[in-house]
């Protein structure tokens, strides 16, 4: 039953996947519980509802962030993407199709926040984010190689109780992979084009 | 109308090729909806109170404070609740836990044991609610210490005999020129499955109706039938996708308080457990105190074995853990005596985890051959290899196929052991201390009765319904490449529909045997299905449908010692100055029957071993003796391993088909952790020289134990 | 949790005005703490006055060459900061050290100091506690505290401080700033929190109602060779068991300046300045590094299960202390 605006709760416009969701908010009301059980997008999990397993793992922003912990009310203005938001139409985001192409899961609850996470990690990386697995963390050192290791760390706030760590980090490996093979090409369009333009 | 064909494509079968899972895409886009996401309309949240005493009894529920919230319901408890039946004996030839028959009594068992449930129309307010109620407790004296030699302790049955002996132990152990006598303990630990246990209950037409994440719903509809008094076709249990099991989602206070709060309220009433609830809700493998005594002459040789398992239960259930059945199948002596007993305390009851008796026996057991070998100056593969049993050590029976010995020659092989240096302490990297250690692993091969329903559709597909439950196991994939080879078509024409109890009675996700169970039946049923349809039959718009039961078929099978097996191998760093121990890399070789699906498979099994390596490292709940409560029951306080924790993990299999399956299926949902703490505590000794018998191996053990490696310098 | 108002806080002196306004009210950072604190039921704050849009989002150099870092600048942030990395890399490895990277993108400076601990009494309302209920007592001294104080601890309190962060601050001298309705004010890190004494329920010396704006890093070359390391019972997304935060410079194989700090040992980041005054001038060898953790730990008190720690932290202070030593000075 939605609760009516009061001094403990609040009508929020949220905007998630690109949709602009209007509904009132009781403010203990989570986002993740926001998602679940007020706007049926129930592909974020549940899974300790204290940030200590990674399930509810949500872009906020472009961001990574446990849904649990944010309110609800809080997350008004920004803009959240839940795994419904990562497919596009029915072509599979590269994380999502080597998930499913190398088996990166067992039972699935973890893996919408798995593949957040992924998602994330390689934009952090991408971005020359350190993490704890990285040696020299100095900025001359030079971004990290997103070996597996890397992997591993950067993965670790997302609990996979099945244990299919091992086909995670090949999920996201080679998703990595063809993202910084796609960056290439991106690159070497562009110097392509600036080629021409200066021939020109 | 159209003819059946069967492609001669198929001839070669699916059976044994990867396929991704058939549910994949609904998994990685969110699709998948989980018990706890099926919309109804008018739901009703229920939040369970617990216990916060160990042992008393409820003097008073202060109700009305809280009734009179926002949005509250009911308050349901031992005063007000309808009565249930606890009087029968379920699927699994076990009485129900009194646990989950809520509130029928105000005596209180442990802390967390089930007061209240709040119900209430938002989660929000239920959860204030529940957390507003005052239950008053007249407190007694608890005891919640599982000790050597508790009072209470006593021999214990279960699934299997609680002792069997044969032999004389003393003189075995006199005349052995080799003795290991060392007492190995594990701590209590969590199934801690990502999906926490919720149901949906409703009333739909005078049929109960409930959306249930469970291991089996023909398990669930006939416990709830049972405890609630109505006909099995009155009740309908429905868990399409599964986030774990691992032996913990049975029957719980959760889908019996929704069904008394659905009937109460005459809506639809859904009860979630919270992670902190289910520390105290959702069963756990109880902790072990194990004693292992091998003599051995000296060349190896078992002469005699004892081993002897104490666990913990609670004072309304009896639960054993057999850690002592493992020797019963992997090892022999003249004199051998092995016992499981069992001590009831004021603790939640504890339930089968993923290998129950076989993950914690196996880490005694098989450290005390690791402990053998270096006292007799003998490879722990070489000693194992000589004590191969030619029969069931205990039951005297035939093994159905026993390839252990190939396990460990191809693992060593693999692993490189023969380049080992059995010398402890020799190896260092860095930091790093490193070692290797190997473990055998075995796990019993069942199949429980099940029934299947298969569909030829006028479309020229095939549908195939039965009461399986895929907890992330790959079942549905499985089932579906099993039916398309008995069907001889291709996987892309069936449909596999399970976890819904209408479709029938069919076994459960549980004991490795799930799978085996089912492709059985569907087997059965596809195999008349197509000798029909080969008869050039016209399929009419209804379909043509054969049921099967394969209860008759497994009972005519001999008696045999039925087991996989596998040899585990592990590679440890282990720095000595701040205690950490990382496990490098692991291979496992299991010899698990025919491997319908190797991707799956492949996962599972490396899932296994992994749950291998958090028991060795990481896992253990910890009680505080004041409160009896357990200390920070949650993810951040109870430790499974994380991704950073699991190196190199390989698994891989020998050639094993069971001769008396249909399909040749033996399971291989829990064989992979058997044997691999084992096997990562064996590393550590290699490493450092120093031996762990208590589980996890915590840094603060290491730098506790640490003494200075034998043999020598590290640096050599 | 009970129902509460919430309010976002459009400038510094509005939310400490908003909070001042209800003495049950809470400031609300990235909530990764307080949010679970009000799920446990430790926190029951009537109003949350939301601060994250506060204009502290930036990491700015100071005119002495220090680093000014505003409040609600993420942890993230933080660790991937250039001057961070460049020049206090011990700071950036132990923010990355401490939480996965879907919290450090939501938690802030502010709220990383005024964490709570992760004691498992303190979040368990059935149990004494007397951080959450004073004069209750400690459950931890009689029941399970193999990962509790070894330093600094009483016997109402033998909790730990579970920041990362915190103690990489603690060896870099940072000063806390804050903003009241009386105006601003500063805290040195090391006045920041107050001893643990008969009242572990007061935490830090902030006047009541103080918002934290930043913390200030003062110029420190030597940090330039800094080095955080983290030891814990599972390989990433743990609270330390012992931590350590040092830097080193060291010149013709004698120190010239060390700086020393040590987590999940106290209830709060504790400065070891015990072992820089021995650091101070000797030869950088093993001898002096393990005769500095001596002089530090040698007021360690421990309880039965955690005496591993004082061995712990002995041989992390060497360990640390050897490797920067043998770092080639850039």
């Amino acid at each position: 039953m939605a609760p009516v605006p009061s001094s403990t709760s609040s009508a929020v416009t949220l905007n998630i996947n690109g949709e602009k969701h209007q509904l009132t908010v009781d403010h203990r009301t989570t986002l993740l519980d926001a998602l679940r059980e007020r706007l049926d997008l129930t592909g974020t999990k549940k899974g300790c509802d204290q940030g200590q397993c990674g399930a509810c793992t949500v872009l906020v922003d472009g961001r990574r962030a446990v849904s649990c912990l944010n309110l609800a009310v809080a997350a008004e203005g920004r803009e959240i993407t839940t795994i419904e938001g990562m497919a596009e139409g029915d072509r599979l985001h590269p994380v999502q199709q080597a998930f499913l192409d190398l088996d990166g899961y067992q039972c699935g609850y973890c893996t919408p926040g798995q593949i957040c996470s992924a998602i994330a990690v390689i934009e952090e990386h991408a971005a020359g984010w350190p993490s704890a697995a990285t040696e020299d963390v100095r900025p001359e050192a030079g971004p990290p190689p997103l070996t597996p290791d890397e992997i591993r760390e950067r993965m670790s706030g997302n609990l996979c109780r099945c244990g299919a760590y091992v086909s995670i980090v090949q999920a996201v490996t080679r998703a990595a992979e063809a993202h910084e093979a796609a960056a290439r090409d991106d690159d070497r369009a562009d110097r392509h084009e600036n080629t021409e333009e200066t021939a020109a | 109308m159209t003819t059946a064909t069967t492609g001669r494509a198929a001839l070669k079968g699916v059976v044994g090729t990867p396929h991704t899972r058939v549910e994949g895409r609904d998994k990685v886009t969110g699709a998948a909806r989980y018990a706890g996401e099926i919309p109804f309309a008018d739901l009703a949240h229920g939040w369970l109170v617990l216990s916060t005493v160990a042992r008393g009894r409820i003097r008073a529920i202060d109700t009305e404070p809280v009734l009179a919230l926002p949005g509250v319901l009911a308050v349901l408890h031992h005063g007000n609740a309808p009565r249930v039946d606890t009087d029968y004996i379920g699927l699994l030839g076990m009485p129900p836990d009194p646990t989950a028959a809520v509130f029928q009594q105000d005596r209180v068992h442990h802390v967390g044991w089930p007061v209240a449930l709040v119900v209430a129309e938002t989660p929000e307010q239920a959860r204030e609610a529940a957390e507003a109620l005052v239950v008053a407790y007249d407190e007694e004296p608890h005891d919640t210490a599982l000790t050597t030699g508790h009072p209470g302790a006593h021999p214990a049955g279960g699934v299997m005999p609680g002792e069997t002996a044969k032999g004389d132990l003393e003189a075995g152990l006199a005349a052995s020129a080799v003795v290991v006598d060392e007492e190995y303990t594990t701590p209590e630990e969590h199934h801690s499955m990502m999906e926490p246990h919720a149901a949906t209950a409703r009333w739909d037409g005078g049929r109960l109706e409930v959306v249930d994440s469970n291991q089996g719903t023909t398990w669930i509809q006939g416990e709830l039938a049972s405890m609630f008094s109505l006909d099995a076709s009155a009740v309908r249990v429905r868990s399409e996708h599964i986030g774990g099991g691992f032996g913990s989602k049975g029957l719980r206070a959760h889908q019996v308080a929704a069904v008394m709060a659905a009937t109460e309220l005459q809506r639809p009433v859904r009860v979630v457990m919270t992670r902190r609830q289910m520390f105290s809700l959702a069963g756990y493998r109880s902790p072990t105190l194990q004693r292992v005594r091998l003599g051995a002459d000296a060349d190896g040789r078992l002469l005699a074995l004892e081993h002897r398992s104490l666990n913990q239960t609670s004072t309304v259930h009896e639960f054993v853990e057999p850690s002592a059945g493992v020797a019963r199948v992997m090892y022999d002596a003249d004199a051998h005596h092995t016992a499981n007993e069992v001590a009831p305390l004021d603790v939640p009851s504890p339930t089968f985890m993923r290998a129950p008796g076989e993950a914690p026996g196996s880490f005694a057991i098989e450290s005390a051959l690791d402990e053998l070998a270096e006292r007799a100056g003998i490879d722990p593969i070489a000693l194992r290899l000589r004590n191969e049993p030619e029969v069931g050590p205990v039951s005297g029976l035939p093994f159905s196929s026993r390839n252990l010995d190939a396990c460990f020659r191809e693992g060593a092989r693999r692993f490189g052991w023969a380049e080992r240096d059995p010398r402890p302490g020799r190896r260092r990297e860095g930091r790093w201390l490193l070692g290797t250690g190997t473990a055998a692993a075995s796990f019993h091969a069942g199949a429980g009765p099940s029934t299947a329903v298969v569909t030829a559709q006028a479309d020229g597909g095939f549908t195939v319904r039965i009461a399986a439950a895929d907890i992330g196991t790959g079942a549905r994939t499985a089932l579906t490449l099993v039916a398309a080879d008995a069907l001889e078509v291709a996987p892309d024409r069936v449909r596999v529909r399970i976890g819904d109890s209408d479709f029938g009675p069919a076994m459960i996700a549980g004991g490795s045997m799930g799978t085996r169970s089912w492709a059985w039946a569907i087997r059965l049923a596809a195999r008349e299905l197509r000798e029909r349809l080969a008869l050039g039959t016209t399929i009419p718009p209804e379909g043509i449908t054969v049921r099967s039961d394969t209860t008759e078929a497994l009972g005519t099978l001999a008696q045999k010692e039925r087991h996989s097996f596998g040899a585990q191998f592990a590679e440890v760093a282990v720095d000595t100055a701040t205690g950490e121990v990382r496990v490098r890399r692991m291979l496992g070789i299991f010899a698990a029957g025919r491997i319908v699906n190797p991707l799956t498979a492949r996962n599972q099994l490396v899932g296994g071993m992994v749950w291998g390596i958090s028991m060795a490292l990481h896992e253990e709940a910890v009680r505080d003796r004041t409160s009896g409560a357990l200390y920070a029951p949650d993810l951040a306080g109870y430790h499974v391993a994380t991704n950073a924790d699991v190196g190199d993990i390989q698994a891989d299999w020998v050639e094993d088909p069971d001769p008396d399956d249909p399909v040749g299926i033996k399971g291989v949902g829990e064989i992979g952790i058997v044997g691999a703490a084992a096997a990562v505590a064996n590393a550590v000794w290699h490493a450092t020289g120093v031996r762990h018998r208590s589980l996890p191996i915590r840094p603060d053990r290491v730098l506790s134990a640490s003494v200075p490696a034998a043999g020598g310098d590290p640096h050599a | 949790m009970r129902e509460f108002g919430y309010q976002r806080a459009d400038d510094v002196i509005g939310a400490v005005a908003l909070l001042a306004a209800d003495p049950d009210a809470r400031f609300l950072g990235g909530g990764t703490n307080l949010v679970d604190l009000m799920k446990t039921g430790v926190e029951r704050p009537a109003r949350l006055v939301d601060v994250r849009e506060l204009p502290l989002d930036t990491i700015e150099e100071t005119a002495d060459g220090g680093l000014r870092i505003g409040a609600t600048v993420t942890n993230s942030d933080l660790a991937a900061h250039p001057d961070v990395r460049r020049r206090y890399p011990a700071l950036a490895q132990a923010v990355l050290a401490g939480a996965p990277g879907q919290l450090r993108n939501m938690a802030t400076v502010g709220g990383n100091l005024l964490q709570r601990t992760r004691c498992g009494y303190f979040t368990d309302l059935s149990t004494p506690c007397n951080k959450r209920a004073p004069g209750s007592g400690c459950s931890a001294i009689t029941g399970e505290h193999h990962n509790h104080a070894v330093l600094g601890a009483s016997e109402h309190c033998v909790a730990v401080h579970p920041s990362d962060m915190g103690v990489a601050l603690a060896a870099f001298d940072a000063v806390v700033g804050y903003e009241t309705l009386n105006g601003p004010g500063e805290l040195p890190l090391a006045d920041f929190y107050l001893p643990v004494g008969d009242t572990p329920h007061r935490e830090t010396a902030l006047p009541p109602g103080a918002l934290i704006t930043g913390v200030t890093l003062p110029p420190a070359p030597v940090a330039a060779r800094s080095r955080y390391r983290k030891v814990r019972e599972r390989a990433s997304y743990a609270f330390a068991i012992g931590s350590v935060a040092a830097a080193l410079d060291v010149e013709d194989g004698v120190v010239r300046e060390a700086r020393l700090a040590f987590g999940a040992v106290a209830s709060r980041p504790w400065r070891a300045r015990a072992a820089e005054a021995v650091l101070t001038g000797a030869p950088a060898d093993g001898d002096t590094f393990a005769a500095a953790a001596d002089a530090e730990l040698a007021a360690a008190r421990p309880l039965p299960d955690n005496g591993y720690k004082v061995t712990l932290m002995r041989n992390l202070v060497v360990a640390v202390l050897t490797e920067l030593a043998e770092e080639t000075p850039r």
